[in-house]
């Protein structure tokens, strides 16, 4: 039998069985879409957090002052109490060849005020590699400018929502604010930079980190970021900056060194795996429909018997019986699958409507896999009616006894 | 030329053993014209099946053009049917989502001939069927004489040498079932060889060689121009 009579051939068996086949399609396209769809959610998920972290900053190490593990060992002899991290601290660290930047920061809350307003906003001091390392944007004017770090200057950086509530539609670049009964000209806007891990950058405001030293009245650094050159480097920045430390500070061993990626890579795994899960219990459906394509089959055998025995006095094997019922639930499962993903896909878009920021979107393995499992499924499920029509007895099933 | 020699055919019926057939030779020669008569259970049916190769006998030698049948595998016996044996059904067997034409088509389609190939023949049995206008209408769109003679047109179409018809007439009214057996008797003149189970005697009165059965057995076997 050619192919494409073959094809024919169980086409019009299955417009023939109309709503049965209507049935199997409905049933075979919501195990395929809800795979694609429910491993879409998880993947979503995934892309969000990943894409939160990014924003964070990307080959970032973050470097705290004291330790937060505890080692053990003899109790210290000259107190507790960890070193300061200091600025010659963190430029140190520049020394070495797989850090790229390095932005130490001091930061506290601090009135701003202009004229009559004021508001208690977070400070942040920094130098110019802040800006890129945190992926800042600037709206308009300019960053902080690239001085010594152990200079201060009397400029700021302010986020537009800050910007807002202190000037209104003023226009605010080279205006005057006070913080904290220091006199700093705005030089610049943040972009519309919205939330980071729940850190509402609109509200801050940015100043040299010698100055911010100088507000806040400690020598002592909050943080250092440090964004090592590549992907590969990171794990040499984090050991070499942890060595410098110890070096400067007299063998001790007294800072904490997050490893931004280390979290993300962790992130990106469990979410991973959550995706998966979800993709394999969505995947149950699709055996279900596969034993509903193997009921329906059965039925349908059950109804056609007499076609049956009519093909096997037409000349037709046992094998070509077989194929014919096999490509038929073969069929089913196919449309069924082509269905799903068109369920799918209208799905994911209606989604995105609803939720524009969570980026839903099915990962690449997830179409294929559920249409491939879909068809092995038909082909599976279809086997045992193929063979019951294969192996009737032409002369029963004729006399339709 | 079909050759029988000694064929049993036994079923299990509870713990009953039936004789369908017992000891049935005979020779039929290549255009002969046969009824098979005989009361029901005789066993007319199952030497049908066993001659249209549906059937496999316990014991015994079928040969079909020189060809022993009895020892061969399935994919070599539904070959031979589909190239050498037509089978008429009382109950027509017409698939009923086919049109009249797919439905004569149908055995041309399992043996995979090519599509061109496939409508000139469809096209040549349509027309000497007398078949052309309801080429198109579906089973039960047509008459049951038009429907059997669809069905005499699908036995035909891979021009087999044997025609086997089970009771052709039984569900049609007189002049349909004339018209039928016409048409078989037609066939039967160029050539085939044509062999008729039947309870009407009318019918088997027709045939160049009449065959009664009774009990599996071969109870007659005349031969006398009764073709009229």
């Amino acid at each position: 039998m050619r192919t494409p009579d073959l094809i024919s051939f169980a086409l019009r068996s299955l417009s023939g069985a109309r709503t049965r086949t209507l049935l199997m399609l409905l049933a075979m396209s919501i195990g395929v879409a809800s795979v694609v769809l429910l491993t879409a959610l998880g993947e979503g998920a995934r892309r969000y957090v990943v894409g939160e972290f990014a924003q964070l900053g990307t080959h970032l190490l973050i470097m705290l002052p004291g330790r937060s593990e505890t080692t053990g060992g003899a109790p210290p002899l000259l107190g507790a109490t960890p070193r300061d991290l200091t600025l010659d601290d963190a430029m140190a660290l520049l020394r070495e060849r797989s850090i790229l930047r390095v932005a130490p920061l001091t930061v506290g809350n601090a009135p701003v005020s202009h004229g009559s307003r004021e508001r208690e906003v977070t400070v942040i001091g920094a130098t110019a590699d802040f800006f890129p390392i945190r992926h800042l944007t600037i709206g308009s004017g300019k960053g902080l400018p690239a001085l010594d770090p152990g200079r201060g200057a009397n400029v700021v950086v302010i986020g537009s929502g800050l910007r807002r509530e202190l000037f209104g539609g003023q226009r605010a670049l080279g205006q005057w604010v006070r913080i904290d009964d220091r006199r700093f000209r705005v030089i610049g806007i943040l972009g519309e930079g919205g939330e980071s891990l729940g850190q509402n950058l609109d509200d801050m405001a940015v100043i040299p980190v010698a100055s911010a030293q100088v507000v806040f009245d400690t020598p002592s650094l909050f943080r250092v970021l440090i964004q090592a050159r590549g992907e590969d480097d990171i794990e040499r920045a984090k050991k070499a900056a942890r060595e410098i430390i110890r070096e400067r500070h007299d063998g001790e061993d007294d800072v904490t060194i997050i490893s931004q990626d280390a979290l993300l890579s962790t992130f990106d795994k469990i979410l991973g795996a959550l995706t998966y899960t979800v993709g394999g219990i969505a995947a149950i459906s699709l055996v279900v429909a596969g034993i509903l394509i193997m009921n329906v089959m059965l039925v349908a055998v059950s109804q056609r018997v007499a076609e049956i025995g009519l093909l096997k006095a037409l000349g037709a094997p046992e094998r070509q019986v077989l194929r014919l019922f096999l490509v038929e639930s073969v069929m089913l499962a196919a449309a069924g699958a082509a269905l799903g993903v068109l369920i799918a896909a209208a799905g994911i878009l209606a989604l995105r409507e609803v939720f524009p920021t969570f980026p839903i979107a099915a990962p690449l393995w997830a179409t294929p896999a559920a249409v491939g499992v879909a068809i092995v499924t038909g082909l599976v499920f279809g086997v045992l009616p193929a063979r019951r029509a294969a192996r009737l007895d032409p002369v029963r099933a004729l006399s339709g006894r | 030329m079909i050759e029988l020699h000694g064929i049993e055919r036994d079923f299990t019926v509870g713990d009953e053993t039936v004789h369908a057939l017992s000891q049935v030779s005979l020779s039929l020669p290549d255009g002969d014209y046969v009824s098979v008569m005989g009361p029901s259970g005789s066993g007319k049916s199952t030497l049908l099946n066993v001659l249209g190769l549906l059937d496999r006998p316990n014991a015994g030698s079928y040969r079909l053009d020189g060809v022993e049948t009895t020892d061969l595998p399935e994919e070599r016996r539904a070959a031979l049917r589909r190239n050498h044996i037509g089978f008429v059904f009382q109950a027509f067997h017409l698939v009923p989502r086919l049109s009249a034409a797919d439905n004569i088509g149908l055995p041309m389609v399992l043996a995979g001939v090519a599509p061109d190939a496939r409508k000139a023949r469809v096209h040549e049995v349509l027309e000497s069927l007398d078949l052309l206008d309801r080429a198109h209408h579906r089973p039960d769109q047509l008459s049951g004489g038009q429907r059997q003679r669809v069905a005499i047109g699908r036995a035909i179409v891979m021009q087999p040498g044997v025609l086997l018809a089970d009771e052709p007439t039984g569900n049609l009214d007189q002049h349909a079932g004339g018209e039928v057996v016409g048409l078989l008797e037609r066939l039967n003149d160029a050539g085939i060889t044509l062999i008729v189970v039947t309870h009407d005697p009318v019918i088997g009165r027709r045939a160049r060689r009449r065959i009664r059965m009774v009990d599996g057995q071969i109870e007659s076997d005349k031969s006398g121009d009764a073709h009229t």
